[in-house]
Formats: structure tokens, sequence, C-alpha cells
């Protein structure tokens, strides 16, 4: 322990002693949620709605919008031991990362939890502690132009297969029309988190597993993984962009967007946008669950979202779960689900005609939120963005062309056991 | 004469009044940081838990386990950052002193507007580098971006370019913009030793008839090269650590990882604090020794003036 | 080709590397502001010129967050890092550049020094030191860690400009018993304008555009600075870019910098070619 760090913990003891001695008196909290915009102003409300019914005063803290730049200031924090922030909003993938700083949810919320999803609730538990509450969930969705699929009497593609024909026909059609920027599929395929997305769900739709399995298990060398990438890389320079090798989200929307791609894999934020008062593709646009990887294939969407987790550097550690709880409850989620679209993680919210009518596709989707599949970040722990970053890499290399799968493949297992050398 | 070494004395007693200030608030803001970044990278510190970690010796630099060799000395990504590191501060570095230098020398002209140009010259330096760097993403998208549009237009391009993804195009784009963002620095820099320099020798040189490209040549570099010098000395200093610019342009593209980036995703995004430190104290090592050969090269006068 | 039309070519010319330079560095700029007018899908749309105007993201971004505030912030900071930088910078490089002493090259090289771990590293450092001086979440936290980024650069600078300045130019006042920091006061600051106002503008905008450090070391939104405020906009959802606003963010705190050169252009202008002093 250094200097510095005896003179804070000193603070500290000091502080709660302080804190003891006095009356029972209404604590402050600061909750990490959201960056700017209507994500932090529909938390404020629920916030707010909270500190009424309880007392207790909350601020709010906004952090940076980039999953990367949030994630490093968490660290950075929770690394010091600071308890500056009593409730962090975290991405699906970190609790594996994060989860060591973490207190057990399990004591305060056991049986809220069973009202969630499953896989998140599995996701989010940590050697059998629940370091997360899950507050809204994610998941890859497939967007197609219902005016350009009905032009051309094609029906929306249930495999990866038929996608290539259909977007290769249709693209080839519209250029003749004169229409040169037309392309047939955009994605997310820079070199990043987003493209692990993407990849883990073609692996899967394959039937080739998620790249380590919840046993650690090295499972990413196989056949089926080979034949679902290489089928992604031949779409490059065909029916998607050279480009679409540095496309996020934002990137891959524009295009779509504009009118200028047949399909795109996103989230379901795209949604309302797509349909925007000014946007070209207004009322064009249908989703559909992402297709299989062949007939014997299933459909896999990438699990994302963000959870809520108490820190167990948190001088209120009881009232910040009781936060955390009212956050993630059926009737706050349903809130959100109608004004901000924010898929509920509560099952039955499915089924709330409210809910529905807000988000006429939230029904259609059920099988797809509840079946998501989550990126092997609890299995690999604190080596997740290691993994994921070899991945996206050996991914990247066979899309761009300098590798075949047949290579990447063999070759990233080989990094991921020498990762694992020391355990996972 | 004693009276002379006393006052030297007293010159040197003051000299260090004025240090000690300077350096004291140095030790305090960087020796202390810096000191444990170099501890840990001898250590297996990892950031899910700062208070517990162990000495390890060299091993984050080389080290062998079950006939496999492990660390950074190995590592061939950690090379290919030092390579495109200094293939990128070169490049860049080169670029910008010249056009500096240009831009320097037209802003110590006096003509109409001066004052409006020298402002409008600092405006990239002024953006910050978050923001510009996303601009330019923008500007440089394949699909809706203004310069392939401009390209296109003007008949250099027949078909777009994926600028920051595609690996033979992305270096070019870095440097591009950190020569947009960076040549204001060199240039004001540069103006600010041509301002300084005497009058008089150029009224000389001009008497005399000589032409103005060698005036420049034979009077001017001369004079103004030690700040010229300071100046590079500082932007290959950026350079050496360029972070920003490629963290938002072209992350994780293995053609433009440089060694700060490399370091960065070690201790933050893979959160090994104690391989990331050793990256960090590689990087340093790489850094001084090509500052001190630059030095050594260029002679820089470290050690004149004053009497 | 006669004396008067090589003269106009060479006028031509000039007026054409200007008017190159200047579209070089403005045209980025021209774009934001461009940009910063458009709203929905008219932004992924390339426009040369302006096709929609719209004052709607420059109001959203003083809505969304206390801007005037991280505005006032990030000039407080900036200009107390430049004062600080430039009052330590002065005093320690008359002493290196004008006192002969031994170690002179090597404490040069040292503070150099400082200047070659990159930034990330000494982040999580200087978070704990930030913290433990008590100064976390405070502008002066933040402007003390600044120190770290602009002094080496200062006092190199300041020292490289400082020795080539002639020696008869101090000897007078030392003769006649003036002290240091008189003769820094009286015979080298008024001839030292054009680099400290270089240095201190350089430092300035270090400052000013600094994201690492001002993102790690504030935590409430009243303490932020532009840099970080502009980072923290987002839009509806996690995705979502909102690009009107970010540009609008961006135009409006890259203008004070562009009015504080316009202010302070004069200077660098100024000093030995004035005729204050000649060697």
């Amino acid at each position: 322990m250094t200097l510095i760090q005896k003179l804070l913990a000193g603070a500290g003891v000091a502080g709660t002693i302080f804190v003891m001695a006095g009356p029972a008196q209404a604590a402050k909290l600061a909750i990490s949620c959201g960056a700017v915009g209507q994500e932090l102003s529909l938390c404020k409300e629920g916030v707010e709605a909270w500190s009424k019914k309880t007392g207790n005063d909350v601020d709010v803290i906004s952090t940076p919008n980039s999953s990367t730049d949030r994630l490093a200031l968490y660290q950075q924090m929770l690394a010091s031991g600071s308890s500056d922030v009593d409730i962090f909003q975290i991405d699906v993938i970190w609790p594996g990362i994060l989860g060591n700083h973490f207190i057990d949810l399990n004591d305060y919320m056991a049986d809220e939890a069973k009202a969630h999803f499953k896989p998140i609730i599995e996701n989010n538990t940590v050697d059998g502690r629940l370091v997360a509450m899950p507050w809204f969930t994610d998941a890859g969705v497939l967007y197609y132009r219902k005016d350009l699929l009905d032009q051309y009497g094609e029906n929306v593609p249930e495999t990866w297969d038929q996608l290539t024909k259909t977007a290769q026909k249709i693209e080839e059609a519209e250029r003749k029309n004169g229409n040169d920027k037309m392309w047939g599929y955009v994605f997310q395929g820079r070199a990043y988190e987003g493209l692990t997305c993407n990849a883990v769900e073609w692996v899967a739709s394959y039937g080739g597993g998620t790249i380590v399995e919840t046993n650690g298990d090295i499972s990413i060398n196989n056949d089926k993984a080979k034949q679902a990438i290489a089928t992604a890389a031949g779409w490059i320079g065909t029916i998607s962009p050279d480009g679409v090798l540095g496309y996020d989200e934002e990137g891959a929307r524009g295009v779509f967007q504009s009118g200028n791609s047949v399909f795109m894999r996103n989230w379901p934020y795209a949604w309302a946008l797509a349909n925007s008062a000014d946007s070209p593709v207004k009322g064009k646009v249908g989703v559909a669950p992402l297709p299989k990887g062949g007939d014997d294939g299933q459909s896999a969407a990438a699990l994302g979202g963000w959870q809520l987790s108490v820190s167990k550097y948190s001088k209120n550690p009881e009232l910040a779960a009781d936060l955390v709880k009212y956050l993630t409850s059926y009737d706050e989620q349903k809130r959100r689900a109608i004004k901000g679209s924010y898929n509920p993680t509560v099952a039955d919210l499915y089924k709330d005609k409210d809910v529905l009518a807000a988000n006429p596709f939230f029904g259609d989707l059920y099988e797809t939120f509840t079946h998501a599949v989550p990126r092997p970040s609890t299995a690999t722990g604190t080596n997740y963005n290691k993994v994921s970053n070899d991945f996206w890499q050996a991914v990247h290399a066979t899309l761009s062309g300098t590798q075949t799968a047949d290579q990447a493949l063999p070759a990233l297992e080989h990094k991921l056991k020498r990762t694992r050398r020391s355990g996972w | 004469m004693a009276h002379a070494s006393s006052l030297t004395r007293s010159r040197r007693r003051s000299a260090w009044i004025f240090l000690i200030p300077m350096l004291a608030i140095l030790a305090v803001v960087a020796g202390w940081p810096l000191l444990r970044t170099f501890y840990f990278g001898f250590t297996d510190a990892n950031l899910s838990d700062l208070s517990s970690y162990s000495f390890i010796g060299i091993e984050n630099f080389y080290a062998v386990y079950d006939g496999e060799a492990y660390g950074l000395l190995i590592d061939p990504e950690w090379w290919q950052a030092v390579w495109n590191t200094l293939f990128f501060s070169v490049i860049s570095v080169s670029l910008e002193t010249a056009l500096g230098m240009v831009v320097a020398l037209v802003l110590n002209q006096n003509f109409r507007g001066r004052g409006l140009v020298r402002a409008a010259v600092l405006i990239p330096w002024a953006i910050p580098t978050i923001v510009s760097a996303r601009m330019w993403n923008w500007m440089l998208h394949d699909q809706f971006g203004i310069i392939n549009d401009m390209l296109m237009k003007l008949g250099i391009l027949s078909a777009p370019i994926a600028w920051t993804a595609s690996p033979d195009w992305a270096m070019s784009a870095v440097i591009l913009v950190d020569v947009w963002k960076t040549t204001p620095f060199m240039a004001l820099l540069i103006l600010a030793a041509l301002q300084m320099l005497p009058g008089d020798c150029y009224e000389a040189a001009r008497v005399d008839g000589i032409h103005p490209v060698r005036v420049f040549f034979k009077v001017t570099l001369p004079l103004i090269k030690p700040a010229v010098m300071v100046a590079v000395i500082f932007r290959a200093l950026d350079a050496l650590r360029v972070f920003d610019v490629i963290y938002v342009l072209t992350p994780n593209n293995p053609q433009t990882t440089t060694m700060s980036v490399y370091a960065r995703q070690q201790l933050v995004d893979f959160q090994e604090v104690g391989y990331g430190s050793a990256a960090s104290t590689l990087l340093f090592v790489v850094i001084a020794f090509c500052i001190m050969a630059y030095i050594m090269i260029g002679r820089v006068r470290l050690d004149e003036g004053g009497h | 080709m006669n004396a008067k039309a090589w003269k106009y070519l060479r006028k031509a010319a000039f007026w054409l590397l200007v008017a190159v330079i200047v579209l070089f560095a403005v045209f980025p700029f021209y774009y934001a502001i461009l940009t910063s007018f458009e709203t929905g899908s008219a932004l992924f749309e390339v426009n040369y010129l302006p096709e929609s105007f719209s004052l709607i993201n420059y109001i959203s971004v003083f809505k969304g967050q206390p801007f005037g505030h991280n505005i006032f912030n990030s000039i407080f900071v900036s200009f107390l890092v430049v004062a600080l930088s430039l009052l330590l910078g002065v005093t320690a490089s008359y002493a290196l550049a004008r006192v002969k002493f031994a170690g002179r090259g090597l404490l040069l090289i040292t503070i150099l020094s400082v200047s070659m771990f990159p930034q990330v590293a000494v982040l999580s450092g200087m978070f704990e030191l930030i913290r433990g001086l008590g100064l976390y979440n405070s502008m002066f936290g933040l402007a003390i860690s600044y120190m770290m980024l602009t002094l080496p650069f200062t006092v190199w600078v300041l020292t490289a400009f400082m020795r080539d300045l002639p020696r008869e130019l101090e000897e007078a006042a030392v003769m006649d018993g003036a002290t240091p920091w008189t003769v820094i006061r009286r015979v080298f600051l008024p001839v030292m304008w054009p680099a400290m106002v270089t240095t201190g503008l350089l430092a300035f905008i270090a400052a000013w555009n600094e994201f690492l450090f001002a993102l790690t070391f504030t935590l409430t939104d009243d303490k932020r600075t532009v840099p970080v405020a502009i980072a923290l906009i987002s839009g509806a959802s996690q995705h979502e870019m909102p690009w009107g606003n970010i540009m609008a963010a961006s135009v409006i705190v890259t203008l004070p910098l562009i009015v504080l050169v316009l202010i302070f252009q004069r200077r660098i202008v100024s000093g030995l070619t004035a005729g204050a002093v000649k060697g």
C-alpha cells in the first residue's frame, strides 16, 4: 500500500465513523448512466422518481458515449477504489472484466432476477455472483428494403446464401437502371467490437460455436466457423463495398438510410431513424431475424445491451442496490420501452399491450431477443478484450483478403491458447 | 577577478533559485507517475486488482514457458508497432517541417490581411483532435465523404477509395490528417524565430543584391536553425507518441498501430498493467534513443550561451 | 520577359500560394460549419455550399448540458496553465540559457525525458496523485497535471530563443548591479514577446484541447472541459452519432481561439523586428 492509498483509506475510515456516529440521514448516491441526449434524460427521470419516493439525493454522472472510453474511465475509477460513483451502467461484455469490483446482487434481488431473460442473467453471473442487473437489451437484426424486394419479387432471405443471391440480383438490376451507388448488404466490418458481434452471429448461425465455450474450451478452429467466415469474405467487393471494412453502426446506417443498400445488419436503434420524417427510405424498411447458416443452421443474433452494477467501494451499497432494483423493475423498463424504445429485459413486457403499441416489431423479434447469443465474455473473464481483439483481427484479415479463413482460424486458436496459458 | 567570480557565484545561486520551482513541479507531477510506470513494468500487475502484484523481473520483456517464448521482445506486433511509429514520424515530421517553413515564410511577408491568414492557418491546430479526427473520418468516408466526391468530380478517381479502411491507404490517411493538424505548430514556431532575427543582416544582403533564395539558405536558415531544431524535437516527440489521431481514425488497424496505441491497448483494453508498463518503458527507450541520435547528429546545442 | 510582368507574375504566384494554404487549412473547418447547420438525413449527403440553414444544433448544444460552464472551465484552466508555464518557463530558461553552470545539458535532457512517456502510461499514477492531493474533480488538479505536458516544451523553446539573444543585451544591466529578476523583466521580456506569445499560445491550445486527463480527473458535468463535453454529446441511443451537434460544438469552441490569435498576432510580429533592440 502506498502512502497515498493509506491516507485515502484513513480518510475513508474517518468518514465512515463520522457517518455512523451521526443521526440517520438521507444519503447521497452517484449513478453513471448514459451520456447526454435521450438516454441520459430517461435515466434522470427514473432516478428522480426514486429519489422522491425515498428522499435520497442522487447525482447523475454522464460518461463518454464510446464504450471503449467509458470502460477505460470505469477501470481507472474502480482500480483506485474510488467511492465517487456508486452505480455503474455496464456493457453486456463487461461483467467478466469488472466483476471483481461489484457486489453480489443476489443478496438483494435474487427473486427479481428470475423475471429477466435467462441468458442475460447467466451472462451477468460471474463465479456464482450476480454482478449486474439487466437494464435493457439489444440484439443484431436484419433490415431490408421492402419496396425493392417487392419490386423484384424476392422474399426476405432466410439463409445467408439466399441473402447473397437476392442482394446480388437487386444490386445488379439497380445499377443497370442507373443507380450506380447501390450495394447489396452493409454491416459492421471495421476492426472493433462490432465486428466481433457480426462474426459471432455468422459463426453461431452455422453452428460453429462462440469462439470460447462456457466451459473455457477454445472452439473457434472448426470447419463450420471457417465456412461462415469464408462466406462473409465473399461479400466484400461483390455485394458489400470495400469500405464496409471501415464501417461501424453509423457508417452502415448512413449507406442504408441514403437508400444505397438492399440489406443491413444493425441494432434496433436504426429502426426509428430509418423511419424518421426526412429519411429517404421512410416507410420502405422491414426488420427480420438475421439469416441462418444453411438449412440446418439457426438464426443467431449477438447479445448486446446494458446492465446496472453496484460498486463494492460504495458507502451505501444497500441504498444503491435499492435504486438498481427500482430502475430495472417491470414498471420502469416499461416506461423506458414506451418513451425511448429501449428493449426490456423482463420477458413479460414483450406481451404488454402498451409496449407493443409503441414498438410494433418487438413482438416479432421476441424470439431473437430471448435467444440472442452472448459473446464469450463471462468465460474469458478479464481476458475477454484480448480474445475479442484477436478474433476481430483474424476476421478482418480474412475479409480484407490478406489471409484465408483456413489460415486465420488455426493461427487464432494458437494465439488464444497462448493467452489462456495462465488460465482465463 | 575576485569580483567577477563572486558575481558568477551569485549568478549561479540565483540560477538555481529560478530553476527550483520548475523542477519541483515537474518532479511532483511527472516524477512519481513515471517511476511508478517504470516499476510496474517489472511486475505482473493487473487493472482488475491493483493492490496485489508480484515482482517478476524481466518476464514481461522475455520469458520461456514450456519451450515457447513469450514477452515484448519477441512479439511481432510490438515490432510492427515500432516500425509503424518510426515510419509515421519520419514522414510526417519532414512534411510538417517543410510545409511549416513555407507557411512561416509567407506569413513573414507584409501583405494585406496577414492577421486573418495567420488566424486561418492556426485553425487546424485549434480544433480538438478528437473532433478533427472524426471530422476527417467523415470527409474520408468511402460512400458519402467529400474527398472521394471531389476527386471523382475532378476525374482523378474512377471509384471511391475506402481511405481509412484499406490496408494500403490507412497510413497515408493518418499522415495526411496529422500534417494538416500540426503544420501550424511548426509554422508558428518558425515564424517566431524569423520574427526574432535581427534585421540588419538582411539589409546588408539586399544592398549586395544577393538573390533572395540564396539569402534564405545562406543567412536565414543558419540563423533560425536552433529554433527549428527545437521545434522538430518536440514535433518528433509528439509524433513518436502519436495516439489520438489513430485512435479515432483507424483504430485497431495493424497497419497504423503505433507504440502508444499498442501500450494503451495492453494497459487499458487488456488490463495488463504490468505488460503495458513494460511496453511504455520500452517505448521510452526507443524514443530516448531516437532523440539522442537526433541531438548528436543535428548538433543541437545544449550547453552553450551565458557567461 | 520584362521586369514589370515578372513582378506581377511573382505577385500572382504569392497570392496563389496564400490561397492554397488558406484553403487547405480552412476547408475542413468550413465543412464543419456547413455540417453544423444540417440535420437528419442531410448529413449523409455531400454538399459544397450551404443548402439548409438551421440553428437547432447550436441551441441543443447549450440545452443538453452546461456548455457555457464548460467553456468557462476550459478558458480558466488554459489561462492558468499558460500563466504558470510562462512564469516557470521564463525564469528557468533564463537560468539555463544565460548562466553557465555544470550539468546544464543533463538537466535539459532530463526535462525533455518527461515528454518521452506516452500520456496513457502516466494516467494511472497521475490519477492517484491528483486524488492524493485532494484535487480530484477540480480545475486546479487539471492545471497541475497539464504542467507535465506544457513545461518541458515551454522551457526548451524559451531557452533556445533566449540563448540566441546577444550578450551585450544584459551586460550593461548586470554591470549596473541589477538583480537577475530585474534583468529578466527589464531586458529580456521586452524582446522575448514573439517567443512568449508563441509558446503561450501553443500551451494554451494544448490545455484547451487535452482530453484524456480532463476526462479522467473530473467527474461532474459542471467541472468538465470542452473536449470532454463534446465527447459526451450523444444521440438518442448508444450507437447514434449526433453529428450536427458535435460539429456545432466544435465550431463554438474554435471561435475563442481564433479571436485569441487575432488579438495576440500583433505581438507575434513585434519584438526585435519592431526595432526595440538591434543586436
